[in-house]
């Protein structure tokens, strides 16, 4: 079975730079195999000028990760827990430097099993950071947190990465991408669809704004094709009855979409307008959405 | 693919890291392994209690007759009291309990095993009722037999006289313990390292281990390390119960019962470790411990000799890890023999756990 294939990233060092795509994407095999985890079948992988075959020690020194749902130990406290990854490596830092960052101070001497998701998360990330990498790898680090433990795991990559680390993350939250990522990797199926800054993919594939709207009568290929038409119309996709128009200049395009849905004899009944994100550009891209459960 | 392939960065290095020792992850993990265990109430009694309790059950129950009593019913008739007296007046009355009943009672309590043997008046005589293949029924009928006969004045034309001698060291208790501690250093290697092992993959956790830069040997050596560790205790528990409760003599050196102790667990333990190589579910491999142990149970001596198997068999039974064990651990404790008297049966041991050893580490999956 090939996950991935033709992979080809070029990560920098400083950045946070995200593999975004739908589950089964082949998101955790590329972050598996970059960590050293799994063998490629063909392909190199290079991290500091160092490779797995040679220097695998030494890079593990200099890696902090967190795998996608690993159940540690849970009749081990969370002190116990930190204590003992940290005596896996040359160097670590103090059991309560890193427990403060992670706000797990309170929970120091409760056991694992007691500790909320969010909680557990924070652990996961704990152990990555007990040595001072340089690179943190982070596999759907915030899937399944409530919103303000998301913004508390957030907050302690943007830390790491103001230390000068860089981060390597995967998540399918387009929300997470945006607000975390310097760059990223959209990965579909196996392959990178596109790679780039946010807002240069937004700019590039997504159409500045998006033009959302619907009408009272039933949608067909000449209607879809006479709104292409519109002008400053990049992209037009249709999805149960809502039309979206990737537009650049919406105070051009609107009064021109009034016009001919007036024309045709139809009457709209919804319209709003938003910016476009990066859902915009997977769908673009793939026809599909992100997350399609 | 390549990461930051720009200069190498560094982190803004936080001042007061501290350097680990190189056995740091060892020591670490030996404690988190034995912080769990403690931690774990059901491993706890499985460990430690349950095989006490057991010992304690099979002692009571086989050591519950008092020595040498035979029951006998004798079906109620016109010449049954007269039976009871003479058995009363004989030399044996200490060893015989005798009950008049009728017939139907009688015939109950002998098919329940309650009763040895049923005594029936024959015409001036007696008739017994015994099975042949029940070795207290044959030993019922021979007791009583005498008991009637010198009663009715018989005189033997040989002097005989009798000595007893049932001396801790030749008791069935004797023979139990050292086999339940050899069943359970294995039930607790096996499970201990098997299943713990399996237990990690499944969680994921040995893949997270493995991404640090952990020693994958002092992993494997840390859960050796803790099966040394309570092999320790279960060796003092359980000689410690059989000498307070059963007042079982330990001829051997302790030293010598710890050694071969050590050895049975970490053979084991390399059985336990081969076992979990692949297994990817909990599931499956409790299944594949329990088949690995099932033919040791029956076979090696554990509740009973294995020499009530064909001395065909008998070869291949020796051949066994446990049974090496069991006959290791008899030996020393119940004859005090000396661990270069046992280094065959040690050969096996380290054979199996060896040979185990080295193809879990080739086929091992920590992922």
């Amino acid at each position: 079975m090939e996950a991935v294939r033709g992979l080809n990233l070029e990560i920098h060092a400083g950045e946070c730079f995200g593999l975004l795509g739908p589950n089964g994407a082949g998101k955790t095999t590329t972050i598996e195999i970059l960590e050293g985890l799994l063998e490629p079948t063909s392909g190199q992988v290079t991290i500091l000028e160092r490779n797995w075959k040679a220097h695998s020690r030494e890079l593990r020194e200099w890696l902090g990760i967190s795998l996608q749902e690993t159940r540690l130990s849970e009749k081990l406290t969370v002190r116990e827990t930190v204590e003992l990854f940290a005596s896996f490596y040359r160097q670590a830092r103090p059991t309560n430097q890193i427990l403060d960052q992670l706000q797990l101070t309170e929970k120091a001497d409760s056991w694992v099993g007691k500790l909320s998701g969010g909680q557990r998360q924070r652990l996961a990330v704990a152990t990555a950071l007990v040595a001072n990498p340089k690179i943190l790898f982070l596999d759907e680090p915030t899937t399944g947190l409530d919103p303000q433990s998301r913004r508390q795991l957030w907050e302690i990559i943007r830390e790491f990465q103001r230390r000068a680390g860089t981060v390597l993350l995967t998540t399918h939250y387009m929300d997470e991408a945006e607000r975390l990522c310097d760059r990223l990797a959209i990965i579909d199926h196996g392959e990178v669809i596109a790679e780039g800054t946010p807002a240069d993919l937004i700019n590039r594939l997504g159409g500045h704004h998006v033009v959302e709207f619907s009408v009272d009568s039933a949608l067909d290929e000449v209607s879809l094709e006479s709104w292409r038409g519109l002008p400053g119309v990049e992209s037009v996709r249709s999805d149960d009855g809502l039309v979206s128009l990737n537009v650049r200049e919406p105070h051009r395009t609107i009064p021109a979409l009034l016009d001919e849905v007036a024309q045709q004899g139809s009457e709209i009944i919804h319209l709003t307008t938003r910016q476009a994100s990066l859902e915009d550009v997977f769908v673009r891209l793939t026809g599909r959405h992100l997350r399609e459960d | 693919m390549s990461l930051a392939q720009q200069i190498p960065p560094s982190t803004t290095p936080y001042v007061n890291l501290a350097f680990n020792s190189r056995w740091s992850g060892f020591s670490y993990l030996l404690q988190v392994r034995m912080k769990e265990l403690q931690r774990e109430p059901e491993v706890i009694f499985w460990v430690f209690g349950f095989p006490v309790l057991l010992a304690l059950g099979l002692g009571i129950a086989f050591r519950n007759k008092p020595v040498n009593t035979t029951s006998i019913a004798i079906v109620s008739s016109p010449g049954a009291g007269e039976a009871l007296a003479r058995i009363q007046r004989s030399p044996q009355k200490a060893s015989i309990r005798a009950e008049i009943l009728d017939r139907e009672a009688a015939g109950q309590g002998f098919r329940l095993g309650k009763y040895d043997l049923v005594l029936e008046s024959d015409g001036p005589g007696f008739r017994y009722r015994y099975d042949p293949s029940r070795q207290e029924s044959v030993l019922a009928r021979a007791e009583v037999d005498g008991a009637l006969q010198t009663a009715a004045g018989r005189r033997d034309p040989l002097p005989t006289s009798s000595v007893v001698s049932s001396e801790p060291g030749s008791r069935y208790i004797d023979f139990l313990i050292p086999g339940l501690l050899g069943m359970n250093l294995m039930n607790a290697a096996m499970w201990g390292i098997g299943f713990a092992l399996v237990d990690m993959r499944q969680r994921k956790l040995l893949k997270r281990f493995v991404a640090t830069p952990m020693r994958r040997g002092d992993f494997l050596m840390a859960l050796m390390a803790s099966r040394i560790v309570l092999m320790l205790i279960e060796v003092t528990l359980m000689l410690s119960f059989g000498a307070l409760v059963f007042h079982m003599r330990i001829l051997g050196s302790l030293l010598t019962i710890v050694l071969i102790g050590a050895i049975g667990a970490i053979g084991f333990g390399g059985i336990g470790l081969l076992t979990a190589s692949r297994a990817q579910k909990i599931e499956s491999v409790s299944g594949l411990i329990n088949l690995v142990m099932m033919p040791m149970w029956i076979f090696s001596g554990v509740f009973f000799s294995y020499e009530r198997f064909p001395a065909m068999l008998h070869p291949f039974i020796k051949a066994l890890p446990l049974t090496a064990l069991n006959d290791a651990l008899r030996a020393t404790i119940l004859e005090g023999a000396s661990l270069s008297a046992q280094s065959g049966r040690l050969l096996i041991l380290v054979l199996w756990g060896g040979l185990s050893f080295v193809l879990a580490l080739r086929w091992f999956r920590w992922t």
